[in-house]
């Protein structure tokens, strides 16, 4: 098939932007979508100019490293997919496809396709974790976790670390992201010590950050890849303001 | 070169206890006047970073990636092994012991392994109390699986995604070490060479991805943990950024690379599409459990799955190997694909796959149960393929996944040069000729966790370096060195980009040098990489600046190195003239076509030593003692 893709092109973080009009010819429906744009790119050095920047690694849905928003939509138009598996048999002859970095404060674009997003991580430098140096640990049967407890926290814990979610927020808001970290560890036995000190760092970080606040839209689920649902986002805001109300 | 595997005296069982003692401490006030750098973020060395900085070193941590919670162990999907017997079958540290150096084809070191096995006990303990949420029964309990090459269910998971859970369990230890400031992290900062004075691992030098920076890191100690070179293939299940660089260059400057032609053909991956495939995606090994692997036994039979009867099928694995049928190791079950595919009677477009088939299963257990089990996998399958398994039958097809060979290291972890240390996949010392399921991950961190906290003390408490900063002539000559490739790739403006050569080099080694090998195509190889290699440093067009993100440039570094490290993986296939785990040369086969070790002349790690570009490396032995486990021909029957 033969595609024209709308593409941001910005040389760096303080360069202004900018679309470039491709055209690409002669798409296989079984590409990948980063495929087709390896495809642009073998084109474009072959012509000598210089090819997009995007992030991706390991083009199994899993590393979170893939990002592009595609027509509008985080990891495009596949629901629960990631831009590595979304496939080009979802596109059709002549498709105008327009593709954008992440677009948000606490993301800065470093170039064309590709932001920043260490803010995920100094989130989770601040709380993200249960304290369990190495060696202290009891028997992994020792503390039996219903299933319910464990499957949910699971479900949290599928989180790649994306920022999807970011991207679909018109708050450009953190929430599920941390909301999500918060609920895997704090269903868990071995995360009740730090549950509320944990909640209330990460929240603050994620404020400091320059991430907008939720207004309950839902976008963030529609968009994540791993389909992580919005009641964790309600369960944050019930342990934060627990946490608040004994002073934590 | 000298190989002293320093494996402690005494009963195998009571050696790393033994040796643990032994070993000189470093006082807790101490540790942390010693900087110790790691380098990759994946379990073993994530799991690393954080341990050695509760211990109180302090600790510099790099990963080329944007976040360390991105590499490529967060691909594993199937489990981690671990000797527990919480299923009363009769697992035990020993059989785990026992079941990896049978496994490895008698081509690991016993202590290793058996120390391997030891702490698989602790792995599962800490992974659990950092909130790893494994897959549990309705009481509560931890549940098991089986996986290939084994007889008992001992491996812990959690779905399809246990890479990732470890990995972010590792990754959360080390985020809060980052955030209390005991451990210095830096994404996107690729190391490019190693430093080392008199003679000791004293830093590195890494680019900044995003800035183009090129700097120097003094420390007291270098661990790397950069992963395999499975894609020295061009197509392999690895993640697109995965190289052999930091490995290769610790191979320039003195350490020695054991055993490289020990590469892992994982059995069920989907198999490749077109020309524009840019990688290779596996399917867990643990859809074997359920899933029963068939071709057609006529030749070139183009029916559709559905319309060949029962009898007109092959399940040659069920055939050939009875007692482990569908749960064969891996190495053998890639290479009964090939034959049968070989044979013309492989399925799909070029009769380059194989039908993995979960019928059965489905009728026996229900669509639900199917699906809760591997639910997320399926999934996955029909996104790429656009088939739907639980309908027809997958294909799959045997793709490069992972690096037995590495780094050659002592019972301490520690590479041929002083205070290099190297963890994980990145060294060759656990699974022999061939790596058994779930297998890699428990070596990551054991490595990471309970290895090298203990083996680091003793180096740093005998080796009393003197203190050395970047300033030193051997940094600025390393980081000149590094400066002047980078201008030397960026100024060629050839006519090829860097994936082409990639590709070339890959195909090559895929087809000389692959699931099988012989003499004639080797020497093929030998001749033609050096080739392919001058045509780079002529013809390669990397195109954009080195002063920003350049993803051209990071590629053009990596498949350089490639393009000498597949000439000396093609060295160690050649001269390894016995067929052994995943190394299996056509020469050396038993009647049936099974792989036929010759014990008495390579029971041994061969250890290459870099003589300079384009010469042939020189060979050293470490030979191979097997006390504890009878040396056997390993049947699967």
């Amino acid at each position: 098939m033969n595609l024209t893709l709308h593409i941001w092109r910005q040389e760096n973080t303080t360069a202004e932007g900018r679309f470039s009009t491709y055209r690409v010819e002669e798409i296989s429906p079984d590409m990948s979508f980063l495929e087709m744009l390896d495809v642009l790119n073998e084109r474009l050095i072959n012509k000598g100019e210089v090819p997009v920047e995007f992030e991706h690694d390991c083009r199994e849905g899993i590393c979170g490293t893939c990002s592009l928003m595609v027509n509008g939509v985080p990891h495009g138009p596949e629901k629960g997919t990631t831009t590595c598996q979304l496939h080009m048999r979802k596109f059709k002859d002549g498709d105008e496809i327009t593709i954008e970095p992440w677009r948000a404060k606490a993301f800065p674009v470093l170039k064309d396709l590709v932001v920043d997003r260490s803010a995920f991580d100094r989130i989770i430098q601040k709380g993200g974790y249960i304290s369990a140096n190495t060696g202290n640990a009891p028997d992994g049967n020792a503390i039996p976790i219903p299933k319910p407890d464990a499957d949910w926290a699971f479900e949290a814990a599928a989180c790649i670390g994306c920022g999807a979610c970011v991207a679909a927020c018109k708050n450009a808001s953190a929430s599920l992201f941390v909301a999500a970290k918060v609920t895997h560890l704090g269903l868990l036995p071995q995360g009740q010590p730090e549950r509320y000190l944990r909640v209330t760092a990460m929240v603050e970080q994620m404020d400091q950050e320059g991430f907008g606040s939720c207004t309950n839209t839902y976008d963030c689920e529609g968009a994540c890849p791993k389909q992580i649902s919005v009641r964790n986002i309600a369960r944050m805001n019930r342990d934060y303001l627990k946490a608040k109300i004994m002073g934590n | 070169m000298k190989l002293d595997s320093k494996i402690p005296s005494g009963p195998i069982e009571s050696k790393w206890s033994n040796h643990k003692f032994d070993l000189k401490l470093v006082n807790p006030a101490n540790k942390r006047k010693y900087t110790v750098i790691v380098v990759g973020t994946g379990l073993a060395g994530a799991a690393a970073a954080a341990s050695l900085a509760e211990l109180g070193y302090k600790v510099l941590c790099f990963t080329y990636h944007d976040s360390p919670r991105r590499a490529h162990s967060i691909a594993a999907q199937g489990g981690i092994n671990a000797a527990k017997n919480y299923q009363n079958d009769g697992d035990s540290v020993h059989r785990l012991f026992y079941d990896t150096i049978k496994g490895g084809d008698f081509r690991a070191r016993e202590a290793n392994v058996h120390r391997l096995a030891e702490v698989s006990l602790n792995i599962i303990d800490q992974c659990v109390a950092q909130g790893v949420p494994f897959a549990r029964e309705y009481s509560g309990y931890l549940s098991n699986r089986s996986f290939g090459g084994a007889q008992v269910s001992r491996t812990f998971y959690a779905r399809g995604q246990t890479g990732q859970q470890l990995l972010i369990g590792a990754y959360s230890a080390l985020s809060k070490m980052v955030g209390s400031g005991a451990v210095k992290l830096f994404t996107r900062k690729e190391m490019m060479d190693l430093v080392l004075v008199n003679g000791h691992a004293r830093g590195i030098v890494t680019r900044d991805l995003a800035t183009g920076k090129i700097e120097s890191f003094a420390a007291d100690a270098v661990c790397l943990a950069t992963g395999g070179y499975s894609n020295v293939f061009y197509l392999s299940t690895n993640a697109m950024a995965c190289n052999v660089t930091a490995a290769f260059r610790a191979y320039k400057k003195g350490a020695g690379f054991a055993n490289p032609c020990y590469t892992q053909i994982h059995p069920t991956c989907i198999p490749v599409s077109g020309d524009h495939q840019s990688k290779l995606t596996l399917m867990s090994e643990s859809l074997r459990n359920d899933g029963r692997i068939w071709v057609p036994k006529k030749q070139g039979d183009n029916r559709p799955p559905s319309q060949i009867p029962e009898d007109e099928r092959d399940y040659y694995l069920e055939r050939k190997y009875p007692s482990f049928g569908n749960l064969s190791p891996r190495d053998i079950a890639s290479r009964s694909a090939k034959e049968a595919c070989d044979d013309g009677r492989g399925v799909g477009p070029g009769g380059r796959g194989v039908y993995l088939d979960f019928a059965d299963a489905i009728s026996r257990l229900g669509e639900k149960a199917i699906s809760a089990r591997y639910g997320n996998l399926f999934d996955m399958y029909q996104q790429i393929t656009g088939e739907n398994p639980y309908k027809v039958p997958m294909r799959i097809y045997p793709a490069p996944h992972y690096t037995m060979g590495g780094l050659w290291v002592d019972y301490n972890l520690m590479s041929t040069i002083p205070g290099l240390h190297v963890l994980g996949e990145a060294n060759f010392s656990d699974h022999g000729a061939n790596r058994l399921g779930a297998s890699a991950l428990m070596q990551g961190l054991a490595d990471g966790y309970f290895v090298i906290p203990y083996t680091i003390g003793g180096y740093l408490a005998e080796a009393k370096q003197s203190a050395v900063n970047t300033d030193m002539t051997e940094f600025k000559l390393a980081v000149k060195q590094t400066e002047e490739q980078i201008a030397k790739l960026i100024s060629i403006k050839g006519k090829r980009s860097p994936t082409s050569f990639h590709r070339e080099l890959g195909l090559l080694m895929w087809d000389k040098c692959g699931m099988a090998r012989n003499e004639q195509g080797l020497k093929q190889a030998i001749d033609k990489i050096p080739a392919i290699r001058e045509e780079f440093w002529q013809n390669v067009n990397v195109l954009g600046d080195a002063a920003n993100v350049n993803q051209s440039l990071e590629l053009a570094g990596r498949v350089a190195d490639f393009l000498e490290f597949g000439e000396m993986m093609c060295h160690d296939a050649l001269h390894r003239n016995e067929s052994c785990g995943g190394h299996f040369r056509e020469e050396y086969q038993t009647e049936d076509g099974e792989a036929k070790r010759n014990d008495d002349e390579f029971a041994y790690a061969g250890v290459w030593e870099y003589t300079g570009l384009g010469k042939k490396p020189n060979l050293h032995k470490e030979s191979l003692a097997f006390e504890n486990v009878k040396l056997a021909t390993r049947s699967y029957k």
